[in-house]
């Protein structure tokens, strides 16, 4: 294959990965927007949406297409119930102190991978696709299924910029978000708005991971890397943006895709997670973001 | 007399705030000054400048003729600036002693890296607290003393340093008046040894300790000149209109 | 009652009384226990440099197995590829993490909060993953074992249960000097200080950033200890020490023990050994089919050490009894 259609090739593997990082990205920025906290546990949501949408699949009998429908609804469900049994159980109490949070969600993180791994098992097991159809382009076939997710993640992104954007939700999340104290003086229920915002972003990584299990096995340890590139696309897009998780995930998603064809993998990530370190040490508002002062 | 504090043309931009001005201001060694004005006339700000909490936007400060302007805050209270924060802040865990003693210890310490005996850091410790008479609190944890008492705390950590030029940023916010009483006392006790650089909004404080009374509007210095020619200043009386003394 | 004064003579007997216990228990241990113990007694040394971080200074670290494999990796390179004797290797592995402790303090020191936790996180993992990518000489995950005959020092065989145990009791006598010193120090007060009111303490004259700095570097070198004792007691050493399971560990270790306490990181890791221990065999004999591992025993700890017991077994007995623990 000539170095053209091989480069094309890598970019439309990033552009799946950037649709499934954005989806994942955002729903941990969101919660660190709104609640100022950061959800370790998060990969674990993710990695619970890919479990149960093969334990969903399984069940349901008939064409695959049935199945995964199936488990697209009711998988984000699942995970956002426990999202938010784990918000107010854990989190509300710890009043979000920043780091009481991150070593609660550390114990949920192990907490959700025992529960997976005592109860689906240690193998990776894959979702039949819903449909299966592959593209001819004149050097090489390509999945449909792969490019139909670019397209449902981008029409989950737009459903969730109009709720951010468009609706009372939304106007409720952002008065949070700029200052819970004055939001609550408004009647604004923080607290539910807190649960409902952590529930809301989990479930926004469950729908990702469902959209995955097709091309990627699910898996009791699947959740780590989502964690690390989604925690990488939130703090290089900045905190709470919506246009620059989308355009963070683009550009590691893209980037990671067309690295990983000339270098190692391993180096890949060496390179792409101490050039985020850095960025957090002296830009630390994010690539996108502007600067407070 | 030499000046101790000298700052040319002292501005410090906060995005489209102007918050101090091209200020040019002197402090003589040895003085008790005041800095009044109305909220928002820039006073924190100000001598935040001149502690080393806020980085100036353009013009220099002068600490006994040296050129401090890219000090950090730390080595200038080395040199004799010793600060008192407007909102109190101790190390409430800790106990009064641990509080004072971190104190003197750095003074100790610091001169020329010099070893000190445990009793000399103790006698230290203790009469800083004697002066502010909290010597019976010492052992106490120093977030459980009363409100008036850790803000004579904050100023026993202040003393413990030794300082040349001691800052006290409104230090008798929310005192009761016995306890503003003691305060007028103390503060012209350590008057003697040190200059003392005071933001005061409660004026029958700043007329029975002021030497001399800088007042601050908008950024910039409208007036400067003794307690008696401040009461008597049209433009002082203007400032005020309508932002009462002690608003 | 000075707080400055040198180190308390009820705090000394304590500490003395703590080492002469683990000094006798050495001959009464069953040969199973004995074994463990020595380990522990290591990754204690782990957790007493993870404290210095995190319960004195106040700085919450998620990337601290890079400083433990800096020893682990130093000393366990050096023995297998350049044949260095004992005491060379554990002077690499200090001098390993001393170089990274130095390196990664001056640049995440830059952040605070959050910033600094997912920094320092993001450092580790870019240990993690060199060790898996200079697998030529690494193993990787797989790891490498180091050959018997390299781990004398002088007539002592390191691979002898006794001498292993006494070995470990001394490194971790050592470093629990060390440690109670340090904070007994005006240094130690000083970073007590900073955890407690940092601007505060800046505006007392300390440069804060030199401190934190110090600190960092001081915690990193004894978990370089750790490290570096750890392969050349235990011989094997592989990625999985950089991984990020083993920087919450210490941390986990501490919160139970009590952060900002000497004695809690020997008390934590003690107790979270044999919780896991114990718990694996129970939960295997009940429910044979359920794959257990080490994974929900440390979830639920540490959900509920920071729901109800945020400080720490020897943190609450402070409190409560006796004040004048360190």
């Amino acid at each position: 294959m000539a170095f053209g259609p091989y480069l094309f090739l890598a970019t439309l593997e990033g552009l799946v990965m950037a649709a499934v990082l954005a989806l994942t990205a955002l729903g941990l920025s969101l919660v660190f927007g709104v609640m100022r906290v950061v959800n370790v546990a998060h990969g674990e949501f993710f990695m619970l949406g890919a479990v149960l949408a093969w334990a969903v699949a399984t069940t349901v009998s008939g064409h695959p297409a049935l199945g995964f429908l199936a488990a697209l609804v009711v998988s984000p469900l699942i995970v956002g119930a426990v999202a938010l049994v784990s918000e107010r159980l854990v989190l509300r109490r710890v009043n979000y102190n920043p780091e009481a949070t991150i070593v609660a969600t550390i114990g949920i993180l192990y907490i959700l991978q025992q529960l997976a791994l005592t109860f689906y098992g240690p193998e990776a097991r894959p979702v039949v696709a819903p449909f299966d159809y592959r593209i001819r382009f004149p050097w090489f076939g390509y999945s449909a299924y792969k490019l139909s997710i670019v397209a449902a993640s981008a029409l989950v992104l737009a459903a969730t910029w109009f709720l951010l954007a468009r609706t009372r939700i939304g106007l409720v999340m952002r008065a949070t978000q700029f200052d819970a104290e004055t939001a609550t003086a408004f009647g604004i229920p923080v607290d539910r708005v807190y649960a409902g915002v952590f529930a809301f972003g989990a479930m926004l990584a469950a729908v990702a991971a469902v959209l995955i299990v097709p091309i990627q096995q699910a898996h009791y340890l699947m959740g780590h890397d989502p964690l690390l590139l989604s925690f990488i696309v939130v703090i290089i897009g900045g905190l709470g943006s919506l246009r620059g998780t989308i355009v963070a995930a683009l550009l590691i998603g893209l980037s990671d895709g067309i690295i990983s064809v000339f270098f190692s993998p391993t180096l890949a990530k060496i390179i792409a997670t101490m050039a985020v370190a850095l960025v957090l040490v002296f830009r630390p508002q994010g690539l996108f973001g502007v600067a407070a002062r | 007399m030499t000046a101790l504090v000298e700052t040319r043309g002292l501005s410090r931009r906060f995005g489209g705030l102007q918050a101090v001005d091209g200020v040019d201001f002197t402090l003589p060694e040895g003085e008790i000054r005041a800095i009044i004005g109305p909220n928002g006339a820039g006073k924190t700000t100000f001598v935040g400048m001149i502690c080393g909490r806020v980085a100036p936007s353009s013009g220099s400060i002068l600490f006994d003729g040296a050129d401090i302007t890219s000090m950090p805050a730390d080595r200038r209270v080395m040199v004799g600036i010793a600060y008192t924060f407007q909102i109190t802040s101790i190390f409430a865990n800790l106990t009064v002693e641990e509080n004072v003693t971190l104190a003197a210890m750095r003074r100790h310490v610091g001169r020329a890296g010099q070893r000190y005996s445990a009793a000399e850091l103790q006698d230290a410790s203790l009469s800083a607290l004697e002066r502010v008479d909290l010597q019976n609190y010492a052992s106490k944890t120093a977030g459980n003393l009363a409100y008036g008492h850790q803000r004579l705390l904050e100023v026993a950590m202040g003393l413990a340093l030794e300082p040349r030029l001691l800052v006290l940023d409104e230090p008798t916010q929310g005192l009761s008046d016995t306890e503003i009483e003691g305060f007028i006392e103390l503060v012209r006790d350590i008057g003697r040894e040190a200059t003392v650089l005071l933001i005061e909004h409660n004026m029958p404080v700043v007329m029975a300790l002021a030497e001399t009374i800088t007042v601050m509007d908008r950024g910039r210095i409208i007036a400067e000149g003794t307690p008696e020619a401040i009461r008597a200043d049209r433009a002082v009386q203007e400032a005020y209109l309508g932002a009462p003394a002690d608003g | 009652m000075n707080a400055f004064a040198a180190i308390d003579r009820r705090a000394l007997a304590l500490h003395l009384a703590v080492i002469a216990v683990l000094f006798v228990l050495q001959f009464v241990l069953p040969a199973y226990h004995h074994g463990i113990m020595a380990r522990i007694l290591v990754l204690a040394v782990f957790a007493m440099g993870y404290n210095l971080l995190f319960g004195y200074t106040g700085l919450l670290s998620l990337g601290h197995a890079m400083f433990f494999s800096a020893g682990l990796y130093g000393a366990g390179l050096s023995v297998y590829h350049l044949d260095w004797s004992v005491p060379a290797a554990f002077g690499a592995g200090l001098a390993g993490g001393l170089v990274l402790s130095a390196a990664v303090g001056f640049l995440a020191l830059r952040t605070t909060g959050v910033a600094f936790l997912i920094v320092t996180m993001m450092f580790g993992q870019v240990a993690y993953l060199f060790t898996l990518y200079f697998t030529d000489w690494t193993r990787g995950e797989e790891g490498l074992t180091l050959p018997q005959a390299a781990r004398v020092l002088g007539p002592l065989d390191l691979t002898d249960p006794t001498t292993r145990y006494f070995a470990a009791l001394v490194l971790f006598t050592i470093a629990l000097f060390v440690t109670l010193a340090l904070v007994r120090a005006p240094f130690g007060r000083v970073l007590v200080a900073i955890r407690e009111n940092e601007e505060r303490t800046r505006m007392l004259g300390y440069d804060t950033f030199r401190n934190k700095l110090g600190a960092t570097i001081a915690s990193g070198v004894i978990c370089a200890a750790s490290g570096a004792a750890y392969v050349l007691l235990f011989g094997y050493f592989g990625s999985s020490f950089a991984a990020v399971q083993y920087s919450i560990l210490p941390l986990l270790w501490v919160l139970v023990g009590g952060a900002a306490t000497t004695l809690g990181p020997l008390l934590g890791t003690i107790l979270m050994f044999y919780l896991v221990d114990l718990s694996n065999d129970l939960l295997n004999s009940r429910f044979p089919d359920w794959d257990v591992s080490y994974l929900g025993i440390v979830g639920v700890a540490l959900v509920l050490l920071i729901l109800f017991f945020p400080k720490g077994l020897l943190g609450s007995v402070r409190d409560r009894w006796v004040r004048w623990l360190p």
